[in-house]
């Protein structure tokens, strides 16, 4: 089931093929979401299952779509599973996803779909195709976990909404720095996130 | 004035890059220099311009809850809404075909240089999010939403040429190795946010 081959397709995207930091795809809502780690947890959820699903069925299609129509059919696929995920986001987790707002909805645009069903889908099998859905969308979680976990942590002193900062720190003066929870400063973490993964993977440096 | 103060609004303040990080994907990869990222800021003002004005029209004729009355009574309480992703990006693609082919046809070097980018305009997050944040703030009339079409993509145009013209003055500059390139740019993406949000508040 996971031959060597797929072990590479599943695992490659966590770290040395990321996504978001190594191909530079989906950085639009991976960046927006990120204010706290609830909207930013169900946001990667929804992704996987997105890009995981677009994925198979694409490449079942592979052999019959025409190459020139191709962007409409992948539109149209991944169009119709997003509607599944917003209604089902609106039924099950209605406060999260206002929180959301129309970063759902922009999931259909989000740049990995479309390199991934470009780059992969149409040219693999089903089974390897599914498994580099949810390795990509497990990339991309990782990324936008860790950058939620740290505005989180620094700008509201919460980790998933529970306090982790002690009431003691703050009558010591301690408090919230509320830059991080403004946009800019995710684009300034992710650039440190990048910063990191180069100094460890020197090949990638330009 | 409404409509000025929209249009300033659009720009400055809900900067789709700097606030909303909208269309993210192609400013980070076609501002290599200034010039080519003057084009794919035209075309993607072009095709906001021309999409939000259409999308609304979908919207308030044919989407919304209730919207198809004028076409007879019996349809008021038909709610197409959950349509709405699939018919915005239709429209979207289609615009962004025709923008391709006007380009081919009168600009040949600038298509050259667009390569994939042109028709990847059609993903591009800050077209979509334009209808949908439409969408969601529920403007007055079809004026209000092609302002503030028109508005997002000057403002998206703004951001791109400002880092394209930083990013070919820090070729010059000593950076840290590792920083160097994608992340240096989103940095520099970072504090110029933070400059744009001086502007917070400015009402006309």
């Amino acid at each position: 089931m996971l031959s060597e081959k797929n072990k590479e397709i599943f695992l490659g995207p966590i770290s040395k093929n990321n996504p978001v930091i190594v191909q530079v795809l989906g950085i639009c809502s991976a960046l927006a979401v990120t204010a706290q780690m609830m909207p930013a947890l169900v946001m990667s959820l929804s992704l996987t299952a997105v890009l995981a699903f677009a994925n198979v069925i694409i490449s079942l299609m592979r052999n019959i779509i025409p190459n020139r129509i191709r962007i409409i059919v992948q539109l149209v696929v991944v169009a119709a599973l997003v509607i599944i995920v917003d209604q089902v986001l609106k039924a099950f987790a209605f406060e999260v996803s206002k929180q959301l707002s129309v970063f759902v909805g922009l999931i259909i645009t989000n740049c990995i779909l479309m390199g991934r069903l470009e780059a992969f889908a149409l040219g693999n099998k089903p089974w390897p195709s599914f498994l580099d859905g949810i390795g990509n969308g497990i990339g991309y979680s990782v990324i936008l976990l860790i950058i939620a976990f740290f505005r989180e942590f620094f700008g509201s002193g919460t980790v998933f909404g529970i306090q982790v900062i002690p009431d003691a720190f703050y009558e010591w003066g301690y408090a919230n720095n509320g830059l991080f929870i403004l946009p800019p400063m995710a684009l300034i973490v992710a650039g440190c996130i990048i910063w990191i993964h180069r100094i460890k993977n020197p090949d990638m440096q330009e | 004035m409404e409509y000025l103060n929209l249009f300033v609004k659009s720009i400055f303040i809900d900067n789709m890059v700097f606030a909303y990080f909208l269309g993210m994907c192609s400013y980070l990869a076609v501002s290599k220099n200034v010039k080519t990222a003057f084009g794919l800021g035209l075309a993607v003002t072009f095709v906001l311009t021309v999409t939000l004005p259409v999308n609304y029209l979908l919207e308030t004729k044919i989407l919304r809850a209730g919207a198809l009355t004028w076409l007879s009574e019996d349809f008021a309480n038909v709610d197409l809404s959950f349509l709405s992703f699939i018919m915005f990006i239709a429209v979207i693609a289609a615009m962004v075909q025709i923008v391709e082919m006007v380009v081919e046809k009168f600009t040949p070097a600038l298509y050259a240089s667009l390569g994939i980018f042109l028709p990847l305009i059609a993903v591009n997050c800050a077209i979509l999010g334009g209808s949908l944040f439409m969408q969601q703030r529920d403007f007055g009339n079809i004026g209000l939403a092609s302002i503030y079409g028109f508005g997002s993509g000057i403002g998206w145009l703004l951001a791109i040429i400002g880092i394209a013209a930083i990013r070919e003055k820090i070729s010059y500059s000593d950076i840290p190795k590792p920083l160097k390139g994608l992340g240096i740019t989103f940095i520099i993406t970072g504090l110029m946010g933070i400059a744009f949000m001086s502007f917070l508040g400015i009402k006309l």
